[in-house]
């Protein structure tokens, strides 16, 4: 009827362009970096041609290596712990039985979430100060692994809600034990979940920078806080060869958690 | 993902109950809730704690217990230790607060038309463009905000264009002002916005919408009497996402802001870093949380009340 009138209510004029206009507007900063990363000339608006000369700089710079090591250190850490801890977690929320105190828990597990960084961030610094720990690297480790868990269980929860609880209550009737039913059935269906859930919550202590910041002592120093110092002293090629190393990282493991998730998600519909 | 975590933000439906793992769900759930409680609860009551002592010399702190940290935000005081009304800290509470509520409104003025946009597409297009709406959400916020650094700054590239093109002399000053610090902001959590509307209005079931147009309602009508109202609770769940970590953010006042035009963050990790006053970042910290914390109670309240369900 609304193809008769010529009418499509989910065309609204002017929206394309609107949508297209946003979509720069969040690109467009993203392609400036990259393209100051590679430009030979260190000025504004000359194109010195292309060059991996500033790249080549970044990654000379040993502290700016070590800052990088120690990223992946806690960002590995953080998600094998956070991911542990969140899975048993997510099956409780999902599949458990009510209980007094649920709500109460799963405001709990969600407290990073909602808690501004900064908050996080000197409630930490303040109660490592007051218990005297002093692990360096592992008091940053400890701080991403209390941010990651909430994180990581966002997409095994969500992948929980999309499995019919039918396939493992049939494994039930079929005589499986608790663990039988987890090892054999939940857990490769919610798999996807699993991944992507590791996946964000290495993306979220790889690109972590206020926590850190107030955590870290000298010699545990990450990228993103490393970065900062250099951005402080001014604009650099050189710091906007870091920018994008980080940047590049970032993209290409959430368009990987994206991938997994999506192929879970179809082989479910399957 | 980003189409199976815009539900996860979202209130969640009642979850099937499966028999057997009935007796295990508190065990399952303690080691998660331990970490939380220990590494983040505690911490909080510390620094809480914090708040009423003594600033130490070389930060820390020490005895005796005191509300000066507190009475600081409204007071200053004088030589002869009277006390007069300063309107210092007030001043940057409020104009964080005016960011975020600006910050928040740009958000659902461009994300509720974006979230709409994309809903109305075919299933594969909707796919393509709610991933490249999180891509950015899930990158370095260092990165993004310094981006703008690089556009904003005298000798950047909007003065290097504007110069080019004849249109202006001399650099035009953007970077360390309100509209910077804002247009950091909006960028910043634009997502947080989107993702929830998104899953909100894609939900839409497409008769109403056709029933209304039947009925003669012009798009404005159908727009303002099915879409807006139905699109709320997404709308609400994303300006909790935003207004959230905009009020706290530190960053866009620091890069964006130069340290000069501070907002709350700033103001809570000046006290840590180079002012040395732990009592009173503690103090403007928990203020922080406390606002948070009534903002949280009250949307929940709502959405108790409307919920359909």
């Amino acid at each position: 009827m609304s193809a008769a009138r010529g009418f499509d209510w989910r065309r609204t004029p002017g929206l394309g362009t609107f949508t297209a206009l946003v979509f720069v507007f969040v690109y467009a900063p993203l392609v400036v970096l990259v393209v100051y990363a590679f430009n030979a000339s260190n000025l504004a608006l000359v194109w010195g041609g292309f060059s991996v000369e500033w790249f080549a700089k970044a990654l000379g710079n040993e502290n700016l290596r070590r800052a990088a090591t120690n990223s992946v250190i806690v960002a590995v850490v953080a998600t094998v712990a956070a991911t542990l801890l969140a899975l048993p977690a997510a099956l409780a929320l999902e599949r458990g039985r009510a209980f007094r105190g649920k709500a109460a828990a799963e405001g709990l597990v969600a407290l990073p979430l909602v808690a501004p960084e900064i908050v996080t961030a000197i409630a930490t610094l303040v109660f490592f100060s007051a218990i005297g720990l002093r692990l360096g690297l592992g008091n940053v480790a400890l701080a991403h692994i209390v941010f990651c868990i909430p994180f990581a269980m966002l997409p095994m929860r969500a992948r929980l809600r999309e499995m019919s609880p039918d396939v493992e209550n049939a494994a039930r009737d079929l005589y499986a034990d608790e663990w039988q039913v987890f090892r054999r059935v939940t857990l490769p269906l919610m798999a996807p979940g699993v991944v992507a859930g590791a996946m964000l919550a290495f993306i979220v202590s790889l690109d972590d920078f206020l926590i850190t910041l107030m955590v870290a002592d000298a010699g545990a120093t990450t990228l993103p806080v490393y970065l900062y110092g250099m951005l402080r002293l001014g604009v650099t090629p050189e710091a906007n060869a870091a920018a994008t190393i980080l940047l590049a990282v970032s993209v290409t493991v959430v368009v990987v958690a994206t991938l997994v998730m999506r192929r879970g998600e179809r082989a479910v519909a399957a | 993902m980003s189409a199976a975590l815009a539900p996860a933000i979202t209130p969640a439906p009642a979850a099937p109950t499966a028999p057997g793992l009935a007796a295990r769900t508190v065990t399952l759930l303690v080691p998660a809730v331990a970490v939380i409680v220990l590494f983040m609860v505690v911490p909080m009551l510390i620094a809480a704690g914090y708040s009423f002592l003594t600033a130490g010399a070389y930060g820390g702190v020490r005895l005796p217990l005191t509300a000066d940290a507190y009475v600081r935000f409204l007071f200053d005081r004088d030589l002869d230790d009277s006390l007069i009304f300063d309107t210092t800290y007030i001043g940057i509470f409020a104009r964080s607060f005016v960011l975020a509520v600006l910050t928040t409104l740009f958000c659902v003025a461009i994300g509720l038309p974006l979230a709409w946009f994309i809903a109305c597409r075919e299933r594969r297009a909707r796919d393509a463009l709610l991933l490249a709406i999180t891509i950015p959400f899930w990158t370095n916020l260092l990165v993004r905000t310094y981006c703008w650094v690089l556009i904003l700054r005298d000798q950047g590239l909007l003065n290097g264009a504007l110069q080019a093109s004849g249109l202006t002399s001399a650099p035009i000053t953007f970077l360390y002002s309100n509209e910077a610090i804002l247009l950091g902001l909006v960028y910043s959590f634009l997502p947080f916005m989107v993702l929830p509307i998104y899953a909100v209005v894609e939900k839409i079931d497409p008769r109403l919408i056709e029933a209304g147009h039947d009925l003669y309602a012009g798009r404005l009508a159908v727009f303002r009497h099915i879409v807006w109202p139905l699109a709320r609770p997404g709308i609400a769940a994303g300006t909790l996402l935003v207004f959230v970590p905009a009020l706290g953010a530190f960053l866009a006042p620091d890069l964006l802001g130069g340290g000069k035009k501070l907002m709350i963050g700033s103001l809570i990790q000046l006290q840590f870093t180079s002012s040395r006053n732990w009592p009173f970042g503690a103090a403007a910290a928990m203020i922080l949380m406390a606002l948070v914390l009534v903002g949280l109670v009250v949307m929940a309240r709502r959405r108790g009340a409307g919920a359909p369900r």
